[in-house]
């Protein structure tokens, strides 16, 4: 535990410095801003690099950020980690990913499986015209957006018998993930929609002081699931399947597989079999959240 | 003009702010109840304010024409026990009331209107009734009337304050969902016993006091 504090803090002053140097070295133009029923949304360009940021007053960091010289390359570890899914379902044909943010993670997609049916659920309709006037995102015959709440639409979904090959969970507001899409029921409704083929990406924070409660929790749902952090990013990202898990070998050998097509993206599928883990390092007395109980950003670790 | 009071007056003060509480209690929960079916967008906080504003409004007008007839402690307790029963269905029956209304109405803001409707109207109209009846309960002089109110306002509005402190900061942190609003629901049937307690001592004193067995 100390010594993962010990990292963390180490990590984080590395990142401060390099923030530092880049905010010295060059200057960061605002070309857009504008407060949506939900946030403050800016967007920002340094050189080629533009970036999308969610309440900058408040000091939150970038949302997305692509390269105007190279769009296909994913500039954030979490948006190439979400597609560390692809080792367990190679080939989805139906993709749904709940917070749109600057499109990254849809664009890739639709970039990738041009035959698949690729769904999005934006809450803020503000941040849909952002990505779409600032970060070439675009709706397409099988590429839709749909405003509105994640928690709802799966719901819904759930009702009419639909089911997606590869979920992708990143959907944040204010502070964290919101508190009704953290609980066991909404978990299982996101069960509702998969089949065993499926594959579900969850994007959270390691160093969330949730992460204990939420671990718990999706333990409860899905069993064990694959733990994915990288040394380089403060993001955990949950892998899970209502089966049981792949081993590792296949995971390696998908990796293989994938990494010509991944290559061009920068996610660097090869390295990751090896940081995907299902080794329980939260504590597992801590309450599972559920509707009845989630009180989101009001627990700190008690 | 002086009228015997039929309550004393610090009750009616601690049951005003016993309303208050509850009723803020229970709003702040109401957004915790209703976003697994419609979501957490600001329009589901609209509706559900919107439902409670209404529904107190139509409270008051009906508690204080109610008071104007020979008010009771009966009445003025069974306005407590009313709204812990109505707020029953929040507990006991939410799935049922929520889930068609997502399953028909596409567009959530007014499937959160109308789910708040159905759960929190009723309830919440009864506990609006509290204030204005309180208010003819307390006043004994028409001098003082604007006093009375005043003092009525600002203890059932220090509860609701502490109503949304205790939910939002701490309720929501130690306890179920669940067990927040039976303990409302508790609360307010228990102020109800209370109110029906001293009424009856009320009255046999002063029943007593008539035959002369109490000196005055």
């Amino acid at each position: 535990m100390l010594i993962n504090r010990k990292k963390l803090i180490f990590g984080s002053l590395i990142q401060l410095l390099a923030l530092a140097l880049l905010s010295v070295s060059s200057y960061a133009e605002t070309i857009h801003e504008e407060r949506s029923k939900y946030r403050d949304i800016t967007v920002t360009q340094t050189g080629e690099r533009r970036c999308l940021l969610f309440n900058v007053h408040r000091g939150d960091r970038n949302q997305t950020c692509m390269m105007l010289d190279n769009p296909n390359r994913l500039v954030f570890d979490y948006t190439r980690m979400s597609f560390a899914g692809l080792m367990l379902q190679q080939a989805p044909q139906s993709i749904l990913v709940i917070g749109l943010g600057g499109g990254s993670i849809p664009i890739t997609f639709a970039d990738l499986f041009p035959t698949a049916e690729i769904d999005v659920i934006e809450i803020d309709d503000a941040v849909v015209k952002v990505a779409k006037e600032y970060f070439q995102f675009n709706e397409t015959q099988n590429m839709k957006v749909y405003v509105g709440d994640g928690r709802p639409f799966i719901k819904r979904a759930a009702l009419r018998g639909n089911k997606y090959d590869y979920i992708v969970l990143d959907a944040f507001s204010g502070d964290y993930i919101p508190e009704h899409m953290l609980t066991r029921e909404f978990l299982e409704e996101v069960k509702a929609i998969m089949t065993r083929d499926s594959v579900l990406v969850a994007n959270t924070f390691s160093t969330s002081r949730l992460y204990d409660h939420e671990s718990v929790t999706y333990q409860r749902a899905f069993g064990e699931f694959y733990n994915f952090k990288l040394p380089t990013s403060g993001n955990r990202i949950i892998i899970a399947q209502l089966g049981l898990l792949p081993p590792r070998e296949e995971l390696v050998e998908a990796s293989r597989q994938l990494e010509a097509s991944l290559d061009k993206y920068g996610v660097n599928i090869t390295d990751y079999p090896r940081r995907l883990t299902t080794r329980a390092d939260w504590d597992m007395s801590r309450r599972e959240l559920t509707d009845q109980y989630s009180p989101g950003n009001l627990l700190r670790g008690n | 003009m002086t009228k015997t009071l039929i309550l004393p007056r610090a009750l009616i003060a601690g049951m005003a702010f016993v309303s208050g509480f509850c009723i803020m209690t229970i709003e702040m929960l109401g957004a915790r109840i209703l976003s697994p079916y419609f979501g957490g967008s600001l329009s589901v906080w609209g509706s559900i304010i919107t439902i409670f504003m209404l529904a107190l409004a139509l409270g008051y007008l009906l508690g204080g024409r109610l008071s104007t007839r020979t008010p009771s402690g009966l009445t003025y307790s069974l306005f407590f026990i009313g709204a812990a029963l109505f707020s029953l269905p929040i507990i006991l029956f939410a799935d049922s009331v929520m889930r068609p209304i997502m399953v028909n109405i596409e567009d959530p803001r007014y499937g959160s209107l109308l789910a708040s409707i159905f759960l929190f109207f009723i309830p919440t109209s009864i506990l609006g009734m509290i204030s204005p009846y309180s208010v003819r309960l307390m006043v004994d002089r028409e001098e003082h009337s604007g006093h009375m109110a005043g003092l009525l306002y600002f203890i059932s509005t220090l509860g609701s304050a502490l109503g949304t402190l205790g939910t939002s900061f701490y309720f929501v942190l130690w306890y179920e969902v669940n067990q927040i609003l039976w303990g409302a629901v508790a609360s307010l049937v228990l102020a109800g016993l209370v109110i029906l307690f001293f009424e009856n001592i009320m009255r046999t004193n002063k029943i007593l006091r008539n035959r002369g067995y109490v000196n005055k």
